[in-house]
């Protein structure tokens, strides 16, 4: 029905009284509007290009290991000169472990969590569950805001002792004792101290949206949307936004009993008689470092599938939508999502089989770790499933999520590798589990992100992205990707260690360099195609094709939205009449080859499942 | 165009099989041990079997996962090329959502190999780090120290046992692990200052330096030769460079080698003779009595 009606967005908004609360602030100015706004979908965009734009930054950091890796102690070209003008434009070694470590804290903490729970999160949930906005909208202009500052911190953290050569450079894992030890090394003094600051400031960050998105999904979803109504993306974030309500709190907790390790003179993680060289006593101690191995990876394990599980929600929906075919399996999609939540959370070991904890403890957590291979592979079949039979349209949005299936499919195995713990014991810090990691976060994870981009694109600025630019930065990145990527698993399995500045000063690594300038190629190759994203994406918002509605003929509520939808909005609180994926359902064949959720039953005599 | 992207799916997983098949000539498999001096040059020339032989059994484990995974790989992307492949072809969606039994046997068929991946490992890893399941005949040659950005070795001197606390006539050496072929041996692992990472890549050892811990790793060089020691455990800045050499000599030699450094070690530089070299071994025999 409302997919019918008139855009009459102004008519609704200053009529009705859709979202109550916020009808005093109906006319805010520019700052109000763009700024500091609490409306969910600026709060979304805000997140996206933050997200965006990190990623650039995350991106050059990259660039830049992977030159130090193909042309060791070589001048670093372009910036080289102006950042490094004592050595000749040549990285330092303390300056490649700096390097790699915000690289990792950039990727994850400032690009993929916030990407895909702050951005596509933010601008999905109140849309596709019917509601005109979030629970609590301050708290998520906070959940934004206070963003800032741990970037800041994180930034900061280069310049805290006073010149570039000291951020933080304990790796985005901060093991102690490196990182606890304010003398151990020129990157663990304020630096690390101000790195803890961003880290606790972005976990407060993701727990405001999360408590947020908890409550407007379990509360704000529209009438008739029943939970087996709400669309995978929604089941990802709501999975997801649980996970980190329970797992947060512990990496916070860790987070400020490191820094009473470093600043209050606490000895949580610092054991006894640890001499560092130069240094004249001895550590006082009777803490244990594993400690806060366990509690890192109680938080960064779940956090992993935090970085993917929204991915696979939307994925399900792209593909249903894009291969005109319900999505096969809806309820096994979920309750393997569920099942893969609930062994996050008792897999986190498997980061530290070579650690020395326990050794039961190995093989508990590789029988756990092994067993999450299960609803991860259940997943993996459903969505081929579900392209299986499907009219599908090979636009750049389902060659991503065909991309994201096919990535995480390598990832996932190259998982089992080192899930078990034998092999793990040689693969353990080697590039194999770089190239593993890169798989799922990048492979699966961006290229989903890139796939919801252009899908929801529409929505968000009422214009279409360029297909033929799409598919282009598809092609360059996808081919790219593997270039950089896949290499890794070999030179993993030749033994190459992880966050070496110069592996080729050990013999057994010499004969991989050519292998590394290849990788570094392709990385520069994909870096620049991530150019085109851009352009399109701005392109696009400036000067694409104006939408519509619903560009892609697709059944979620927030199609029946106008584009883009205002604040509110919906033109009229939407009903739900079945759930998002009856794309050619025999109902409505063969006039049209989907149904919108919103669309009244009667006119129907079948109800969707 | 939509076949171009078929056929991108189809492909890719091709070309990363033949890479990885031709990957091993190429030297892009698991470290060449050279088992004789100087190292073997060219790539592919050596062997990439393990000289331990636990790491010959975490190596089959390995390839035991790699045909699993492989097969599980190919059907995949086989699977997900085929279905794209007719989504290309067809003009009209079929209608269903999902298939109960496919869904019974696509969950019954995995669980059963993961739970045999799984308990398949459990006997490598416990000969790896369970005390009880070590060697019978697993000697302790000495304590191995982790520091920035260097591996200090404590030795017992020859013929004694290697104490948990530093004896006076102990032999010390830098990044140089000494140790007979062809028989078990034990080091016990510390760090001075930060966490380390003992690594022996062609024996596929690998256990962590954890500041406050005294941890045993047993390892045996079936042949002799040099191998790599390294760190793998982020230790600083100068991690990359952290590592050393395990130098593994038939018993006779090593032996030798650990009365040579011995009588290195306790010459005062002075008077070098045959009798000297007696009498620290009159002295071992009464410390060792006595300890």
């Amino acid at each position: 029905m409302s997919t019918l009606a008139p855009p009459s967005a102004d008519a609704a908004i200053s009529g009705g009284d859709p979202h109550g609360a916020h009808s005093e602030h109906k006319q805010p100015g520019f700052i109000g509007r763009y700024i500091f706004s609490s409306d969910h979908k600026v709060i979304g965009m805000q997140f996206l290009l933050t997200t965006l734009f990190m990623l650039f930054v995350g991106g050059a950091f990259a660039l830049a290991i992977r030159w130090q890796l193909a042309y060791p102690w070589e001048p670093l070209p372009i910036l080289g000169k102006a950042l490094f003008p004592t050595t000749g434009g040549r990285i330092t070694p303390e300056f490649y472990t700096m390097l790699f470590t915000m690289h990792g804290t950039v990727m994850v903490f400032l690009v993929i969590i916030p990407i895909l729970a702050g951005a596509f999160g933010n601008f999905l949930i109140p849309l596709q569950i019917g509601a005109e906005d979030m629970a609590f909208p301050r708290l998520n202009m906070a959940s934004y805001w206070i963003y800032w500052p741990a970037v800041f911190c994180f930034g900061y953290s280069y310049y805290a002792a006073g010149s570039l050569g000291a951020g933080a450079s304990s790796g985005w894992t901060a093991y102690p004792l490196l990182s606890a030890l304010p003398d151990a090394n020129p990157g663990t003094g304020p630096a690390q101290t101000w790195w803890l600051y961003g880290l606790t400031l972005v976990g407060v960050s993701s727990m405001m949206g999360s408590v947020n998105y908890l409550t407007t999904i379990i509360n704000m979803r529209a009438p008739g949307m029943t939970l087996f109504r709400m669309p995978m993306s929604i089941w990802g974030m709501f999975i997801t936004a649980i996970l980190q309500a329970f797992a947060l709190p512990v990496l916070t907790a860790a987070s400020l009993m490191l820094i009473a390790d470093r600043e209050l003179g606490t000895c949580f993680f610092i054991p006894t008689g640890q001499l560092l060289p130069g240094a004249d006593v001895a550590t006082v101690g009777g803490g244990q470092p594993l400690l806060w191995q366990h509690l890192f990876w109680f938080y960064s394990h779940p956090a992993v599938y935090i970085m993917v599980l929204p991915a696979m929600g939307m994925v399900s929906d792209m593909l249903a939508c894009h291969c005109r075919k319900p999505l096969f399996g809806y309820k096994p999609m979920i309750y393997s999502m569920t099942a893969i939540a609930g062994l996050g959370f008792v897999v986190w070991g498997h980061h530290m089989f070579t650690s020395g904890m326990n050794p039961a403890l190995g093989m508990t957590f590789m029988v756990s770790t092994i067993l999450i291979a299960l609803p991860s592979g259940i997943k993996v079949f459903n969505w081929i499933g579900t392209i299986w039979g499907g009219h599908v349209r090979f636009n750049t949005v389902l060659l991503n999520c065909a991309a994201f299936v096919s990535m995480f499919i390598t990832g996932g195995l190259s998982g089992i590798f080192m899930a078990a713990v034998p092999v793990d014991v040689y693969f353990h810090d080697t590039y194999f589990i770089v190239a593993h990691f890169h798989y799922i976060l990048f492979g699966a994870t961006l290229f989903g992100v890139f796939a919801a981009i252009h899908h929801w694109f529409p929505k968000m600025t009422g214009r279409s992205m360029s297909e033929r630019v799409g598919q282009l930065h598809f092609g360059i990145t996808f081919l790219a990707f593997h270039g950089v990527f896949f290499p890794m698993h070999l030179l993993g399995m030749a033994g190459m260690p992880r966050r070496y500045a110069d592996p080729y000063v050990h013999p057994p690594f010499e004969n991989l360099l050519g292998m590394n300038e290849f990788m570094t190629w392709a990385a520069i190759v994909m870096g620049a195609a991530q150019l085109l994203l851009v352009a399109n994406f701005f392109g696009s918002w400036a000067f694409g094709k104006k939408a519509g509605r619903n560009p892609w003929l697709a059944n979620g509520l927030e199609w029946s939205a106008p584009s883009p939808p205002p604040h509110g909005n919906f033109d009229l609180p939407p009903v739900c009449y079945r759930g998002p994926y009856e794309y050619s359902s025999p109902v409505v064949m063969p006039d049209r080859d989907y149904l919108p959720q919103d669309e009244p039953a009667e006119a129907h005599a079948v109800q969707g499942a | 165009m939509k076949w171009v992207w078929v056929s991108l799916f189809a492909i890719w997983p091709v070309a990363a099989i033949a890479l990885s098949a031709v990957s091993p000539s190429m030297g892009w498999w698991f470290p060449e041990s050279p088992v004789t001096e100087p190292a073997v040059a060219e790539p592919g020339a050596g062997s990439s079997e393990s000289v331990n032989p636990l790491g010959r059994e975490i190596d089959h484990l390995f390839y035991v996962i790699l045909v699993i995974c492989g097969v599980v790989f190919v059907l995949t992307h086989v699977g997900l090329a085929w279905v794209l492949f007719g989504g290309a072809r067809r003009t009209v969606a079929r209608y269903f959502h999902g298939n109960h039994v496919l869904e019974v046997v696509w969950t019954l068929i995995p669980a059963a190999v993961l739970f045999f991946i799984a308990f398949y490992q459990m006997e490598v890893w416990a000969k790896f780090r369970v005390e009880s399941y070590y060697p019978a005949d697993v000697t302790p040659v000495a304590e191995v120290t982790g520091r920035m950005y260097e591996w200090r070795i404590r030795y017992p001197a020859p013929g004694k046992t290697l104490m948990d606390t530093p004896q006076p006539d102990d032999l010390y050496a830098v990044n140089e692990l000494l140790i007979p072929a062809g028989e078990p041996v034990l080091i016990q692992l510390r760090s001075q200052d930060v966490q380390h990472s003992f690594s022996l890549p062609e024996f596929r050892i690998k256990q962590d330096a954890l500041p406050g811990q005294r941890i045993p790793v047993w390892f045996q060089a079936d042949q002799a030769g040099n191998y790599t020691l390294l760190c793998q455990e982020l230790c600083g800045w100068g991690h990359y460079k952290m590592g050393g050499v395990v130098i593994a000599t038939p018993p006779d030699e090593h032996a030798a080698a650990m009365a040579a450094l011995a009588a290195k070690q306790q010459s005062d530089g002075v008077n070098q003779t045959d009798d000297e070299e007696s009498e620290i071994a009159s002295t071992t025999a009464v410390t060792g009595e006595r300890n």
